[in-house]
């Protein structure tokens, strides 16, 4: 038989009368474990193309100078890059962890909407062609190239833009319909399809963590895709939205951004904090520490995060009432925060611990994500602020804040579920390099941006003084490393999914959970008849 | 919350319909795959919620619409973003000039690079008494060989100042054809309030000519 992937993981079940095979499987099915497989599988390839456009653009910041390429395609490079991590990789891969996972959490036969699921992955590709198909057509002299303004996409540049523009407009559509429909299936699944006797406060928290999320995200999603809609009416038909000479605001364009923006990376913490306490648990063979706070937590974060978008804005000319306001606002949220760190510590505490490679990667989020949240209370400061902001601390920052939640996060949940997914244990030693390459690269990275960002090195831009020099070549070699790492997590997975010692119903010892109940590998259909919880 | 659930009660071989009922007392309550009905009652619960939920994303695509006028309403009420008027108003003549206050007024004058505009404002600075009704011009030139069609948006630096900042006459966003060439004085017309905040010492007021799109 060929050992191609299709036929490594669960086979489409023999029950029905017409099952597809190959190509139709994947297209027509509405298993949530497919759904949830095609969705990591779009994320993992995405994580690659935006990482590889990163690596371009540290490959030109190396050295002083321009070296390799033309501001024009630099800024393509920055934008794609923070574009497809966001709603390329990050969205995508917490969308397959919870369609794969919520109905083995919640003892559900499957998610509540399995056609809407259907839909709501293949929308996915499509909409990353619109947003690359630009760039590429640009190397090849066809075209003004892709959208170039930033991730952020600020007018009055998005209204001047070349029609790279309109492709992202059309994929941002797009993808935020495709988050939409999935949220949706999330919030009708965590509300009606649990198994009996399992009431709210007696689900898994990896459920109340998306569920936070998904209300988040159908309410801010709507916004961005009226944001755009605006631009797209600002650059073909007339309006001014946000152009000044008709009477419009280019701040405006920043409010209604970051309307969305901010409980954007509110949206890509929380699943992770579902996850976490999973990992955390399982290896300290302890129950989870403060269950009742941590869900109050969440949903702490989740009602703080819509309430201040501005702090983004500190520089666009707001009044000192306004940024006092927001500062204080945004430093509230550090207290849900802390609440939820002093839980997961406490659930550390005095526990038996194990670091196999999920417990590793789960503890790294939490020391990294810490220097995160602690930085970002630097930049909160409004009095500090402008001193800061569109800097390299900045961008220390979210990384500091995004990559070790929606990516080692993500893999600590790959990593953990893996045996349930494949029916083998991974390659434990393997694993614990993948970790320990990353917790070089990702700090060689970004210890060096903090550094050159509190100097005073803008970002965006592809050449820059020479006494940011020496920072900027660390960064470079460590992002590098950094990019191995993750061609070493794809090829564990790959090798845990055609081999490895067999792994248990209950893969982990301490592992806890309705998932662990079911066969390692999880079969096609799982709880068709529901468990009674007491 | 949660699915509905069909159970049966077993007892040897017999079956009845029961779940926590009186019938059961004594029996063992046995949990079946969902039948055809209830897999049915499933669905309907499902799409319900999921058509709400789809109104709820939808309503807020509007409050993302609705943030436009918003915007403008919120700036207006509290004053921030320093938005001077845009339509010239009357003021009343008996303004009380205060003369024991001096505040300096500056003018700026932008236009895009390349549109080929002279413009500038006939004196860059003055020294203005609070009431005082105050003349000056900005004068335009057209220096390419084509018709120019363009309108000038008005903006008041710092933002406290802009709401005390009147304007009587003048020129903003009124569209301006200049034939090729052809030179123009646009006068305004201003008072500083009175009653603007006396930390206040250096109001600006800047004007950007735009081309309009033919």
């Amino acid at each position: 038989m060929a050992h191609d992937l299709a036929h490594e993981l669960p086979l489409a079940g023999a029950h029905d009368a017409y099952h597809p095979s190959g190509v139709m499987r994947w297209i027509q099915t509405t298993n949530h474990k497919d759904i949830g497989i095609m969705y990591l599988i779009f994320a993992v390839t995405l994580l690659l193309i935006g990482g590889a456009m990163i690596l371009a653009v540290r490959a030109e910041l190396f050295q002083p100078g321009l070296q390799f390429m033309q501001p024009e395609f630099f800024n393509q490079l920055i934008t794609l890059h923070g574009l497809i991590m966001v709603f390329g990789f990050a969205m995508p891969a917490a969308t397959g962890l919870a369609n794969y996972m919520l109905p083995l959490v919640l003892g559900a036969p499957d998610m509540a909407l399995p056609r809407l699921n259907n839909w709501g992955f293949w929308i996915l590709p499509p909409a990353a062609v619109m947003l690359v198909l630009p760039f590429f057509l640009g190397i090849f002299g066809i075209g003004p190239g892709a959208v170039d303004t930033g991730w952020t996409m600020y007018a009055p540049l998005s209204v001047q833009s070349g029609w790279g523009m309109d492709f992202a407009i059309f994929a941002v559509h797009m993808l935020g319909v495709s988050s939409i429909l999935g949220s949706i299936n999330v919030i009708v699944t965590i509300f009606n399809m649990r198994a009996p006797g399992m009431t709210l406060m007696k689900m898994p928290l990896f459920a109340h963590g998306f569920l936070v999320t998904a209300i988040l995200l159908i309410t801010i999603m709507p916004v961005l895709a009226g944001g755009v809609t605006m631009v797209l009416m600002d650059r073909h038909f007339g309006t001014h939205f946000f152009t000044a000479v008709g009477g419009g605001d280019p701040v405006l364009w920043q409010h209604i951004f970051w309307f969305m923006g901010h409980p954007e990376v509110y949206v890509l913490l929380l699943p992770i904090c579902g996850v976490v306490p999973h990992v955390l648990t399982a290896f300290s063979r302890k129950n989870v520490y403060g269950y009742k706070a941590q869900v109050y937590a969440m949903w702490g974060i989740g009602v703080l995060a819509v309430i201040v978008w501005a702090h983004h804005m500190f520089t666009s000319g707001m009044s000192v009432g306004g940024q006092l306001y927001f500062m204080y606002s945004t430093m509230l949220i550090s207290l849900p925060l802390a609440v939820l760190f002093f839980c997961w510590i406490a659930t550390l505490w005095r526990g038996s611990l194990s670091f196999e490679t999920p417990m590793l990667f789960a503890v790294g989020f939490i020391i990294l994500f810490g220097w995160g949240g602690l930085t970002g209370l630097v930049l909160a400061d409004a009095a500090a602020d402008p001193q800061y902001h569109n800097g390299y601390f900045l961008v220390a920052h979210f990384h500091y804040a995004l990559y070790p939640t929606t990516v080692m996060g993500a893999m600590a949940g790959v990593y953990y579920w893996l045996p349930k997914w494949t029916g083998h244990m991974l390659d434990e030693t393997l694993g614990k390099v993948h970790f320990w390459i990353v917790m070089v690269g990702f700090n060689l990275t970004f210890i060096p941006q903090f550094l050159v960002g509190l100097s005073g090195m803008p970002r965006r831009i592809p050449d820059y003084p020479l006494m940011f020099a020496e920072w900027n070549m660390l960064s470079s070699i460590g992002a590098f490393i950094l990019g191995v790492s993750h061609l070493l997590f794809i090829y564990n997975v790959i090798k845990c999914i055609k081999g490895g010692p067999k792994a248990e119903a209950k893969a982990w010892e301490g592992a806890q959970g309705l998932e662990w109940t079911v066969p390692s590998p999880a079969p096609y259909h799982t709880f068709e008849t529901q468990p009674t919880i007491e | 919350m949660g699915a509905p659930q069909a159970c049966e009660c077993s007892y040897g071989l017999e079956t009845r319909p029961c779940c926590g009922s009186s019938f059961c007392a004594g029996y063992l309550e046995v949990p079946t795959a969902l039948k055809a009905d209830d897999i049915n009652l499933q669905q309907q619960a499902n799409n319900r919620l999921a058509w709400r939920l789809a109104l709820v994303a939808l309503l807020f695509t509007g409050f993302g619409f609705a943030m436009v006028p918003l915007y403008d309403v919120i700036c207006r009420v509290t004053g921030l973003n320093g938005k001077t008027n845009a339509v010239a108003e009357a003021v009343d003549a008996n303004t009380q000039i205060d003369a024991t206050r001096w505040v300096k007024v500056e003018f700026l004058s932008h236009t895009l690079p390349g549109s080929g505009l002279e413009f500038s404002p006939e004196q860059f600075s003055m020294q203005v008494h609070p009431g005082e009704v105050i003349h000056t011009t900005y004068v335009v030139k057209n220096r390419t060989q084509h018709t120019f069609v363009g309108q000038a948006v008005p903006s008041v630096t710092p933002a406290v100042a802009a709401p005390y900042f009147q304007k009587i006459e003048c020129f903003c966003f009124s569209q301006q054809t200049l034939a090729a060439g052809e030179k123009r004085a646009m006068p305004v017309v201003f008072v500083v309030k009175p009653d603007m905040d006396r930390e206040v010492g250096v109001v600006t007021l800047s004007y950007t000519f735009y081309e309009v799109p033919a």
